[in-house]
């Protein structure tokens, strides 16, 4: 029993270990500092932003601050998620020195890039949580359901993670398929419009996991209101069962990345 | 203490098979290579399966407690294969390898090193990664910086440090793990002189502090310094266990046998011994006499023949050379079938280290090679003075006031 506490201690020491040495790396190299963090997501706003007043000049309806906080808590998220899977990508090969020379549990590497992820979406959230209040909006309990709502993309992105990283392994051209996908994707998740300017066609992009969540945290933070559970709970079921069948994949394939890599 | 008797490591049939040729590792070679399979087996015969072949096999052996033992062989012997096996980074194709204690593989100093973190962090990083928790780095944090030697460069990032300072920091953090099995593997060779001796020295303090030791290296010399015993791989199966010095001498065979020369040379070396006086051994100690037979053979018709002889060290470069020719001797014409010995006597005034005798036969006035013996032979050099590099100048030193 006291070599399986050991095993977890020293697992939980290289995720972090392994987690830190990513942040500081990238908030050493970077002469932004913590304003890394928060381009992407302010990039994202600046664009719905655009395409809202484009909107407004065709429709004929003002745009609104609402519609503005609605834009920055989604980017948020979402940059959470494209950080996360961009970098866990990459992970086991842009790691491959350790791959192949020690042994460990290798799943750290992916884990500890969407951990890296996740402090640069605490580190945006928190300029969000200054940001938003000059736009008149106010917190309510509503938005604690924001929490497990990540919690959700939280396991859609390490399930993603788990089978992308491995992929990439084995087949290195993986990494630019995702960058691409990546780079459309925000066109197929209501990132910049809401999922209901589709009209009956809303559901489509419902069915990409991450809307749910994006549609969730805008409700319950800018709208103050419950979520449609129905959809969140079917992310919620697409996450977990990713992130089982990622988990279970990747261990799988563990024992031939030091011999393929 | 009922486990004493239990050895340490234990291997019992190890297969492991590798796949040699095509392998797609892009999904661009993927895509078409299944489309063409899928093509094939619906109307072409079958194509041949992809080729195979065994990495390891058959290999069983155990270490005990405590043992230090060393593993010899050949580029492709199996010996970085049976190390991943070891440590757990492959999973062999059948057998059982049973490993009792906390492993730590050293393979390469400074694993996990980033360039852009100071020598601070990365002595975390390098240490969790080899196995330590962060209270044990954080604990032997400031015997580690001492051991390097490093102490007031430890806040500047590691990508300022010169090649010597980084192998330095990266070994002392090496240096500073307790495992009960270390695999060591060529990780000796860094850092200047005096930091190597330094590392020697930690290893020998391993070993005696009852940790298992196996060590991998090309430098039988240091093999011969540390490990009792040792495992000589070939081509994948464990074809010698036994005293050290027997291995060198089968490993040494080795090298004769794995030799093969053209088969159109006139005229070929068959054989290269290094002896003492008396008989044919591979220790010396510096300023000692040893003796070269090279026995050469014609196999048509050879004219002017020179026998070449010169010595490199375990990083190849050329220490000495000279010829039956430089020496004032007449080439050699040869009829077919006729055998020649010639035999160097040489004063070995080198300093501690592995030097590799090599031969070969030469025509000079047409600048044509017959047949070249490299390695021909390895000899090991002991000094009673701490000399290093590799001429041996017998230094005395006195220092005087003023």
């Amino acid at each position: 029993m006291s070599t399986n506490h050991a095993e977890l201690t020293r697992f939980f020491d290289l995720l972090l270990t392994l987690t830190r040495r990513d942040i500081r790396v990238r908030y050493k190299q970077s002469v932004m500092g913590v304003l890394w963090a928060v381009l992407m997501p302010a990039l994202v706003v600046g664009a719905g932003a655009l395409v809202r007043v484009g909107a407004a000049q065709l429709s004929g309806t003002p745009v609104g601050m609402n519609d503005i906080e609605s834009i920055i808590v989604r980017a948020v998220a979402w940059a959470l998620f494209i950080g996360a899977i961009r970098f866990a990508t990459n992970s086991l090969v842009g790691n491959a020195n350790l791959v192949t020379k020690i042994a460990f549990p290798k799943e750290v590497f992916p884990l500890s890039a969407v951990l890296s992820s996740l402090f640069d979406f605490a580190v945006a959230a928190a300029v969000a949580l200054v940001a938003l209040p000059f736009l008149g909006w106010r917190p309510t309990f509503e938005a604690l359901w924001a929490l497990p709502l990540v919690l959700v993309l939280l396991a859609f992105t390490t399930g993603l993670s788990l089978v992308l990283s491995s992929a990439n392994l084995f087949f290195r051209d993986v990494k630019y398929v995702v960058e691409i996908l990546l780079t459309y994707a925000i066109f197929f998740t209501p990132v910049l419009y809401e999922a209901r300017v589709l009209g009956k066609w809303a559901y489509i992009v419902m069915f990409n996991p991450v809307a749910p969540v994006l549609e969730g945290l805008a409700a319950v933070v800018v709208d103050h209101r419950a979520p449609d559970w129905m959809w969140v709970g079917y992310s919620a079921a697409v996450s977990v069962l990713l992130l089982v069948f990622g988990y279970w994949l990747f261990k799988q394939l563990e024992g031939r990345f030091a011999e393929s890599i | 203490m009922a486990a004493v008797n239990q050895p340490a490591l234990s291997l019992r049939g190890v297969y492991k098979k590798f796949t040699r040729g095509e392998r797609h590792d892009s999904l661009r070679d993927l895509i078409p290579a299944l489309a063409k399979r899928m093509l094939t087996s619906m109307v072409g015969p079958p194509q041949l399966k992809e080729q195979e072949f065994w990495a390891l096999q058959d290999v069983s052996f155990e270490i005990g407690r405590g043992e230090t033992v060393g593993i010899v062989g050949h580029n492709g012997a199996g010996k970085s294969t049976l190390l991943k096996h070891l440590s757990g980074l492959i999973r062999p194709t059948s057998g059982t390898i049973d490993v009792r204690g906390r492993l730590s593989a050293l393979i390469e100093v400074g694993a996990g090193f980033h360039h852009d973190l100071t020598g601070r962090e990365n002595i975390f990083l390098n240490g969790v990664i080899l196995g330590m928790s962060r209270a044990e780095v954080r604990r032997k944090f400031d015997e580690i910086v001492a051991f390097s030697g490093l102490a007031e460069f430890i806040d500047t990032p590691v990508k300022r440090y010169s090649s010597g300072m980084y192998a330095r920091l990266g070994f002392s953090v090496a240096a500073h793990m307790e495992p009960d099995i270390l695999v060591i593997d060529e990780v000796l060779s860094v850092g200047d002189m005096v930091f190597q001796a330094k590392g020697v020295e930690k290893m020998r303090q391993v070993a005696r502090s009852g940790a298992t030791v196996i060590f991998v290296s090309h430098n039988l010399r240091a093999v011969a310094d540390l490990c009792p015993r040792s495992l000589l791989f070939h081509r994948g199966r464990l074809v010698q266990d036994d005293t050290t010095s027997a291995v060198i001498r089968s490993y040494m065979e080795q090298v004769k046998l794995n030799r093969s020369h053209a088969t159109d040379a006139e005229v070929v070396i068959e054989s290269v011994t290094v002896r003492g006086a008396d008989k044919p051994r591979f220790d010396y100690t510096a300023g000692e006499k040893a003796w070269v037979d090279i026995r050469i053979k014609a196999l048509r018709d050879a004219k002017r023949v020179a026998c070449v002889l010169y010595l490199r060290d375990d990083q190849q470069y050329e220490l000495f050379h000279t010829s039956t020719e430089r020496l004032g001797h007449a080439p050699l014409d040869l009829r077919e079938g006729e055998t020649r010995t010639v035999t160097y006597e040489l004063d070995l005034h080198l300093a501690a280290g592995s030097f590799h005798i090599n031969s070969a036969l030469h025509r000079y006035d047409i600048n044509h090679k017959y047949d070249v013996m490299e390695p021909a032979a390895t000899i090991f050099i002991r000094t009673p003075i701490d000399v290093r590099g590799a001429a041996n100048l017998y230094p005395k030193v006195t220092i005087s006031a003023g």
